[in-house]
């Protein structure tokens, strides 16, 4: 286990080093961003050139990408246009978007569970069915209409919820938006439950405990649900990053100043520290994700063991 | 106001006061800046300025709304009018259109105490000008004598001043041209001519965390990225004092955001209604709706330096194209009127005495698809037998124009194929690829003025060479008349000579002229006395708060 | 399919001969459940016969009123997309300005978009690229995904160390980016070009799941068991595993398949993605998306055929997942 760990850990440091390279590839190959620096004038060359030079553009790119990998080696992740540094950019941006990654997670695991459990438990009734309408409509319906709806209905109409997040971000406000950029990962869930459910309902195990004359809920929780889980953990692992990087629409929606935003920023002024930066992290996330999940795989499921 | 607090201290008092709102039926004032209301102080909407607030590196509208805010220079442009006033300048004397001599108003000072001096504008210019300080707008001082030693197209700069400004005395100094510019004193409104005080020399790292200035407001805070906070300075010699007590500007990440924000009660002003919203701002907000002129003409221009388009005859096709657009109905079902028809290449802000002339361009702006097929046809055709738009999509919704201007050239031509939208997914690229002449058909070019002058919207767009002159349209006849028009002392002449040049535009059509661009504005009841400036930006010390 | 077709099973193979009872090639546990369950077995007229798994599903698939219906719809949504002209005379393209946002007129039931142009046909010609790109990049991905975190799953460690990590890398690839980088030197905006694009995001998300279920079907007492009776990797991966495992990755798949025609729409906004004179239902839902206050009818329509066609697959894959599904015998 142990070992298995570290052997794990280990395993990041080529992640880092192949993404690292190819964010930074391409971020080179969207081209120059310095024109876009003068808006509709055309850039003036010796001042264009002499941006270029500090920003280490003039450079071909595998010095480019050897001198920002010593920069970040020192601590150094570089600044964006704004004149921001990155790390400062990073330490505004990364608690934001984990609060609303851990609203949306939350809301996903117990109501996505929960709806799946249920319509699993009563397949083919008309809870069953209601679930797979409301799937349907979350999968259909682009998150701008469903955040844009909900924050007008919510936030203007009735006034129940401030219809745009502080920069301080506190939970209370990111409730909503969490909801909203859960939706669609809901559907994932709850389908993946209900199916599991279905499927492990049948089980011999399942009725060797219910003939050992078990209480049904724990006949359910304890075995049906455990065993169920090995899809729906896997999928929520591999969410975590989705939500923290692609959560585009909902941090614009709700005035997010978030990873999502700052990434989408950092790609349109084609700015490869912020980029690489924030991918970087991201990657980070998504091995440590991986890692917890596979993990988890071993307590749902004794028999699975990590040499 | 409050005093200078530390963002993230009040970051936490906000979480604290939400967190106990939750139970109370309406939590309205928990949202946006966190900060909750302070008596007197205008809630603004704001986007993140893409750089340092140095008067001559903002070439944007965000941070333009801070200078305009903190810094006064020797011209102002009149809210209403757009003409351009003394304000700093005491008198502007010239005797050749060359050689000006400025005196600067005594009684000035910046908000540190420091005195406003013909220094104070030498050295502000002679540091935006020097190639070494990376000045987006250093390209303004081009025209002063000295400035390509300053400034070198390559390598370094062989001086440190220019030697066209001289200091006279501690309020006077002239300015010498490389050329005659009758109307250059009217430039001085833009904001890369501001003074500046000494610590922005001596401490540039400080200033630039917060900025001084010696205009009607201070920074007082200044969290990069998510709000400024601005309060009067009560000190300001100046007529046009802040009426209310400060301005709270919040970094929306999108307009859509700030408009809802509007009207939940968190935001007092919007100045970018966002074009879904258009339909509905009048039932939302009644009269508390601003949509009048700017500064701003949106143009398809073509790629002159394609033979395909600058063949002699192709004009036929060029003007054609332009007939094919029917403006009429695109302003007013894509833009509910927020955009008004072009009819020549300046701008109603403009005014007739200024050079703007309504129908200038005639029936070239006329939308008539019968004459635009017959003159596509005598022309040649359409250069491969299609047209493409090309533009950026990732700010501005430009995607739904392209898309309008092209089923319009369709319908009038009767083919569905004709024209085509061809979207770039940056703008870095699309500017990439319009300065690398990779264009092969129409492309997207929207200018902002710099000052309210015609020969702002001529010169630099379609003189022979000229900075943003990106079809590389050229025509002797034009250039002489920006000439003899830059030479010429009486205004009224000299808006004449610009016609006479724009008049060859219309015969030409390097470039069709769509539409100019209205600056929008919603504000809450809260406020009142809005106004918005030639450039779109609201006149934030005239408002009042209730 | 996302899972690959297998050949009928060999009457020589010795572990056909040793499962009893009529489920072919089948586990310990599953003869256990049957036996337990003490039902009839569906098909119980050919039960004397040894039928392979797939081949029983195929059996149990054409009796299944789920599939029969939510196939026609698919075939439907196919005819269309091959030939719209069938029920809709309009041109896509020819659109009015002067009737922009209009609702329901007669000729013209749902209404007009933005651009003046006629929701109906524009609804109709969008199958073609909308469900080119769903179907297409769905199977891929899933195939794509399904083989690779199958193998990384079943092998473990190194292979699943490279072939992880590999996909972790992909992941990282914010999808804007991704597209501007890509698909912009691509500028014919046809349909291939974004089906590609789709299935190299997509595969690492199929591929964790697959690989997670993998993990957790090998433990089976029946892999064990027959493992022990000596059947090959090959043969444990494809008749004992895989069809264990698939459940999830049709489920995955067939949401996916939705989102999937969404995110076209994303990349066609970024500029990268499918462009005129292609019409598909993702631009018009990102298009209706912001005028969603003025004029709601035009997200509907083309929201709902997504809806329906969503739909139909996820009915599908229920259909089939239920007929691999041994235990449901």
């Amino acid at each position: 286990m142990g070992r298995y760990v570290i052997r794990r850990m280990l395993q990041m440091i080529p992640v880092f080093i192949g993404s690292t390279f190819l964010i930074f590839f391409m971020v080179y190959a969207l081209g120059d961003p310095v024109a876009a620096l003068f808006g509709d004038k055309a850039p003036d060359p010796a001042t264009a050139a002499r941006i270029r030079k500090d920003l280490y553009l003039d450079a071909p790119l595998w010095k480019q990408y050897l001198h920002y990998m010593r920069q970040i080696l020192t601590g150094n992740f570089g600044t964006a246009f704004n004149g921001q540094e990155v790390t400062e950019l990073m330490a505004d941006a990364f608690p934001v978007t984990l609060r609303l990654t851990l609203v949306a997670i939350l809301f996903e695991i117990v109501v996505g569970i929960t709806l799946g459990l249920l319509s699993g438990l009563r397949r083919g009734r008309s809870l069953d069915t209601s679930v797979l309408l409301i799937t349907l409509v979350v999968v259909s319906i682009p998150t701008f209409v469903s955040g844009y709806v909900l924050q007008y209905l919510l936030g203007v109409k009735w006034s129940v919820v401030s219809p745009s997040v502080s920069p301080a971000a506190p939970f209370a406000e990111l409730l909503l938006p969490g909801v909203v950029l859960a939706l669609t990962s809901l559907a994932y869930v709850t389908r993946l439950t209900r199916t599991s459910i279905a499927e492990n309902s049948r089980a011999d195990y399942l009725r060797t405990a219910v003939a050992k004359g078990l209480p049904r809920h724990r006949v359910v929780t304890r075995h049906l649900l455990r065993n169920s889980l090995i899809p729906v953990v896997t999928f929520i692992g591999t969410d975590i990053g989705a939500l923290m990087g692609g959560a585009i629409v909902t941090e614009r929606i709700f005035n997010i100043h978030g990873v999502g935003y700052q990434l989408y920023q950092g790609i349109l002024r084609q700015n490869s520290p912020t980029v690489v930066g924030f991918v970087t992290i991201l990657v980070i996330v998504f091995l440590v994700a991986n890692l917890l999940v596979d993990l988890l795989y071993a307590v749902l499921d004794p028999r699975i063991r990590y040499a | 106001m409050p005093g200078p607090m530390p963002g993230r201290m009040r970051g936490t008092a906000a979480l604290v006061a939400c967190a106990t709102g939750v139970a109370l039926p309406a939590l309205a004032g928990c949202g946006g800046g966190g900060a909750g209301n302070t008596a007197g102080v205008v809630r603004a909407s704001w986007g993140d300025p893409q750089g340092p607030l140095e008067p001559a590196n903002t070439n944007e509208v965000q941070g333009g709304k801070v200078l305009s805010m903190i810094f006064r220079g020797l011209k102002q442009y009149d809210p209403r009018t757009g003409e351009a006033q003394n304000m700093l300048a005491e008198k502007i004397d010239s005797a050749d259109q060359q050689t000006f001599t400025i005196t600067v108003k005594d009684g000035w000072m910046f908000s540190n105490g420091e005195k406003v001096t013909a220094k104070s504008f030498v050295d502000a210019w002679n540091y935006a000008a020097r190639v070494e300080n990376k000045q987006k707008n250093a390209s303004f001082f081009q025209d002063i004598q000295g400035y390509d030693k300053v400034h070198p197209a390559s390598g370094s700069a062989s001086a440190k001043t220019m030697s066209g400004l001289v200091v006279k005395d501690e309020r006077t100094f002239t300015v010498t041209l490389r050329t005659q510019f009758s109307t250059w004193p009217d430039t001085l409104g833009y904001a890369a001519y501001a003074p500046l005080p000494r610590a922005f020399f001596d401490d540039h790292a400080n200033w630039i965390k917060k900025p001084v200035g010696n205009g009607p407001y201070m920074i007082d805070s200044y969290a990069k990225g998510s709000a400024m906070r601005l309060s009067r300075w009560d000190g300001y010699p100046g007529d046009d004092k802040a009426k209310n007590a400060g301005v709270e500007l919040r970094v929306y990440t999108d307009n859509n955001t700030a408009y809802t924000d509007l009207q939940a009660g968190n935001l007092d002003i919007v100045d970018d209604i966002p074009s879904a919203q258009l339909k509905n701002v009048k039932n939302d907000l009644g009269d508390r709706y601003l949509n009048q002129p700017a500064g701003i003409i949106q143009t398809l221009v073509f790629p002159m330096y394609d033979a395909n388009w600058s063949r002699p005859g192709k004009e036929k096709v060029r003007r054609g194209l332009s007939m094919a657009v029917n403006r009429d109905e695109i302003t007013q079902q894509i833009y509910q009127k927020t955009r008004t028809p072009a009819t020549d290449w300046t701008s109603p802000v403009l005014g007739e005495k200024g050079g703007y002339k309504a129908g200038l361009c005639g029936d070239a702006c006329t939308y008539d698809p019968g004459r635009a097929r017959k003159l596509i046809e005598e022309g040649g055709g359409l250069p491969g037998g299609k047209v493409t738009i090309t533009s950026n999509v990732d700010t501005g919704s430009h995607r739904v124009w392209m898309d309008a201007v092209c089923n319009s050239i369709n319908n009038a031509l009767g083919n569905d194929k004709a024209c085509t939208v061809s979207p770039v997914g940056t703008f870095a690229d699309f500017r990439n690829q319009v300065s690398d002449q990779r264009m092969t058909s129409m492309f997207r070019s929207g200018w902002q003025m710099d000052y309210p002058l015609v020969q702002n919207f001529l010169q630099p767009l379609y003189y022979t060479g000229a900075s943003s002159n990106y079809g590389k349209f050229s025509d002797a006849q034009f250039d002489r008349l920006v000439d003899e028009a830059n030479a010429e002392s009486d205004t009224e002449k000299a808006v004449g000579k610009f016609q006479d040049a724009e008049k060859i535009l219309a015969d030409q059509m390097p470039a069709i002229p769509l539409w100019y661009q209205n600056g929008s504005a919603g504000y809450s009841e809260n406020i009142g006395g809005v106004e918005l400036n030639p450039f779109s930006v609201p006149v934030y010390e005239r408002i009042t708060v209730k | 399919m996302p899972e690959p077709p297998l050949p009928q099973t060999d009457p020589s193979d010795p572990n056909a001969t040793i499962t009893p009872g009529g489920g072919g090639a089948m586990s310990l546990a599953t003869s256990d459940a049957e036996t337990l369950e003490g039902g009839p077995i569906p098909g119980g007229a050919e039960s004397g016969k040894a039928r392979s798994l797939w081949s029983d599903a195929w059996h149990d698939l054409r009796r299944n009123p789920v599939f029969v219906l939510s196939a026609l719809v698919i075939a439907f949504l196919v005819l269309i997309a091959l030939w719209p002209s069938l029920i809709a005379s309009g041109n896509p393209l020819s659109c009015n300005l002067a009737k922009a946002q209009q609702g329901s007129q007669p000729g013209h039931p749902f209404g007009y978009d933005a651009q003046g142009c006629d929701v109906y046909t524009r609804t109709v010609y969008g199958a073609r690229a909308s469900i080119a790109v769903g179907v297409c990049a769905t199977a891929g991905a899933a195939l794509l995904g399904g083989a690779l975190g199958g193998l990384a799953g079943f092998y473990g460690g190194w292979w699943d160390g490279l072939l992880s990590r590999l996909a972790d890398v992909f992941f990282g690839i914010p999808i804007i980016l991704g597209g501007l980088v890509f698909l912009s030197v691509v500028t014919g905006g046809s349909v291939w070009p974004v089906v590609g694009f789709i299935v190299l995001l997509g595969w690492p998300q199929i591929s964790r799941i697959a690989r997670g279920s993998v993990v957790g079907a090998k433990q089976h007492d029946y892999v064990q068991a027959a493992r022990a009776l000596g059947a090959g990797n090959r043969r444990l991966l494809l008749r004992h595993i895989a069809p264990n495992a698939v459940a999830p990755v049709i489920v995955v798949a067939t949401i996916a398949l939705g989102t999937y025609i969404a995110l076209e729409a994303t990349l066609s906004f970024i500029g990268v993605g499918l462009k005129p004179p292609t019409v598909s239902w993702g631009i018009d839902i990102s298009n209706a998306s912001s005028q969603i206050r003025n004029a709601p009818h035009m997200l509907l329509w083309p929201a709902g055929a997504l809806s329906v066609t969503v739909l139909a697959f996820i009915m599908l894959g229920d259909a089939v997942r239920d007929a691999l599904d041994p235990k449901l015998r």
